[in-house]
């Protein structure tokens, strides 16, 4: 404080210095420190055998694993997602048996562990060693042996599929919750029926609810398939497995496994982030820019930090 | 003249709150009757009956002949299928206090999804009608905005010409100007008076007298759930006969 009040060109003409913030500076140091150190281990640690880990990163068994990974995360995604719809929309209409159905079905599987589920799956053979499509009670059309029809793959499928359509239909609920009602009777005074103002009116409004869940979830998916090893499906996981217990190179597989899941995340990661974008539309929230525009300004921040090392 | 909306008897209540108490009311084609009344009265709940976002417990409401959301075969009425209803609703055009515009939706997709939703017009023959009814509510030109990018006022009108792209036989306005801000009413209601004048048969809730007194045929005020009186604006408004429809517009003028 100065005891003489100041002329306004005295302050027009003062220099406008930002407050300092030491904290952010040290912080940042410790974790520049923190990162040299992690990488200064990962190029000099003989064990990690890089060359082993990029000798068998595109392999065959490696990338047939991969593939299986994907296509069974896609197929599981999908039909789980399908289910899930329905599963929401039995658990918001007015019918009370489809409401009971719904609650009852998505509280049994969500309380059971996926792998325990799977595992269910998978035996379902010595549970119904036949499974047959007849009348009820009466007489049957078509008989199979289970253990033929529930192979690992079929197992993991199903197990998965099912898992997905209970924890999807209550992140799809919450998303159709998040609606208002207003939008409901404008579509129903407009003298549109009831699918079309699911589809038209009320899915659209509850996308942008429903996708940041659910690209968690199809991430979260894509890591979780990996618990098919355990039934001795040849997904990502399970493919290194069987070469790693043929040459105890454990660690440089893992890490093959580790950097493809961590590849596929990050598309996912970005394909989210376009999709949020799309379903912004008509929001002032949507933020019109590109992931690129993001990313460059915010490239002054990484040379700022930088600066300091 | 003959009533195009004939209300009889009709009694609404949620859980114990008693709203509609046996209401008849009849509007007549080209009518446009203005319903008044302190908030609670069952002015909007009325409304919504007839085009039945609310089903009434007794008591029926027939528009043009056909009872809302029931068929009457054999001394029953029978509830209809939902499809039925939908179709009775497409010639019934509503405006809402919060106009409830689709928001992903551009001005034009939104006028235009209810003809082509329900195979009344093709694509390109709703766009050309959306055009010429934004025209008619002032606001060509603004087919690509979407509905948060424009003013209340606006967005109104968009919701009114979104009502009328139906070729309604009948407009329900549900306190069109109560959200927005005073400046912004005029333009409302200056393409409501345009509606009426060109023969719109209109049932609207507001607490705009000076709309009600210079374009309603009919005022009505209803109060705890019934219709206290009715008359033309003159008779009503400058002389109501009823304490509470007086102690009401004393209160408002």
């Amino acid at each position: 404080m100065s005891d003489r009040s100041l002329s306004d060109t005295e302050l027009l003409a003062a220099r406008l210095v930002p407050l300092r913030r030491p904290g952010q500076w040290v912080s940042a140091a410790v974790v520049v420190v923190l990162l040299a150190m992690v990488a200064h281990t990962l190029f000099t640690n003989p064990r990690f055998q890089w060359p082993v880990v990029w000798s068998y990163f595109t392999t065959g068994p490696v990338l047939r694993g991969l593939v299986l990974t994907l296509w069974l995360t896609a197929a599981v995604m999908i039909c789980g997602y399908l289910l899930g719809v329905v599963l929401a929309v039995m658990r918001l209409s007015r019918n009370p048996v489809l409401r009971s159905v719904s609650f009852g079905y998505v509280w049994l599987v969500r309380s059971v562990p996926p792998l325990v589920q799977l595992l269910f799956w998978y035996e379902l053979a010595s549970l119904y060693p036949e499974l047959s499509l007849g009348i009820p009670f009466g007489p049957a059309f078509i008989t199979v042996k289970t253990a033929h029809l529930f192979t690992g793959l079929l197992a993991a499928f199903v197990g998965l599929t099912l898992d997905v359509a209970a924890f999807s239909s209550e992140i799809i609920r919450g998303g159709i919750l998040s609606v208002e009602q207003g939008q409901v009777e404008a579509a129903q005074a407009l003298g549109l029926g009831p699918w079309r103002i699911f589809r038209r009116i009320v899915l659209p409004q509850a996308m942008p609810a429903i996708v940041p869940a659910s690209g968690n979830m199809l991430i979260g998916m894509l890591k979780a398939t990996s618990i098919v090893s355990v039934i001795a499906v040849q997904d990502l996981l399970y493919s290194v497995q069987l070469i790693y217990n043929q040459n105890f190179l454990i660690i440089p597989l893992l890490l093959v496994a580790t950097i493809w899941y961590i590849l596929l995340t990050t598309v996912l990661s970005v394909g989210q982030y376009y999709v949020e974008r799309h379903y912004a539309r008509g929001s002032r929230r949507g933020d019109p820019r590109g992931l690129w525009t993001i990313t460059r300004a915010n490239i002054p921040l990484f040379r700022n930090l930088a600066g300091i090392s | 003249m003959t009533s195009l909306v004939r209300i009889r008897g009709l009694r609404k209540s949620f859980g114990s709150h008693v709203v509609l108490d046996g209401v008849d009311l009849d509007v007549r084609e080209g009518e446009v009757a203005v319903l008044l009344g302190p908030s609670g009265a069952g002015k909007s709940t009325l409304l919504r009956c007839v085009n039945h976002l609310e089903k009434p417990d007794a008591g029926f409401v027939e528009v043009g002949g056909e009872v809302i959301g029931y068929r009457y075969a054999r001394q029953r009425l029978h509830e209809l299928r939902a499809r039925a209803i939908t179709q009775q609703r497409s010639r019934i055009g509503m405006v809402f206090q919060q106009f409830n515009l689709f928001p992903h939706l551009t001005v034009l997709e939104n006028i235009v999804e209810g003809p082509v939703a329900t195979g009344r017009l093709s694509k390109k023959d709703a766009a050309g009608r959306a055009r010429e009814l934004l025209e008619r509510v002032g606001l060509g030109g603004r087919e690509q905005a979407y509905p948060r990018q424009m003013s209340g006022g606006q967005q109104q009108r968009v919701a009114i010409a979104r009502a009328l792209a139906m070729r309604p036989r009948l407009m329900l306005f549900d306190e069109p100007t109560s959200a927005l801000d005073p400046e912004l009413v005029g333009e409302v209601l200056a393409v409501m008076k345009d509606l009426a004048a060109s023969g719109m048969t209109m049932l609207v809730v507001t607490h705009e007298i000076g709309f009600a007194s210079e374009v309603a045929d009919t005022v009505v005020f209803l109060d705890g759930g019934r219709i206290v009186e009715s008359g033309p604006p003159a008779e009503v408004l400058a002389n109501p006969r009823h304490d509470r429809a007086r102690a009401f517009l004393s209160a408002v003028l």
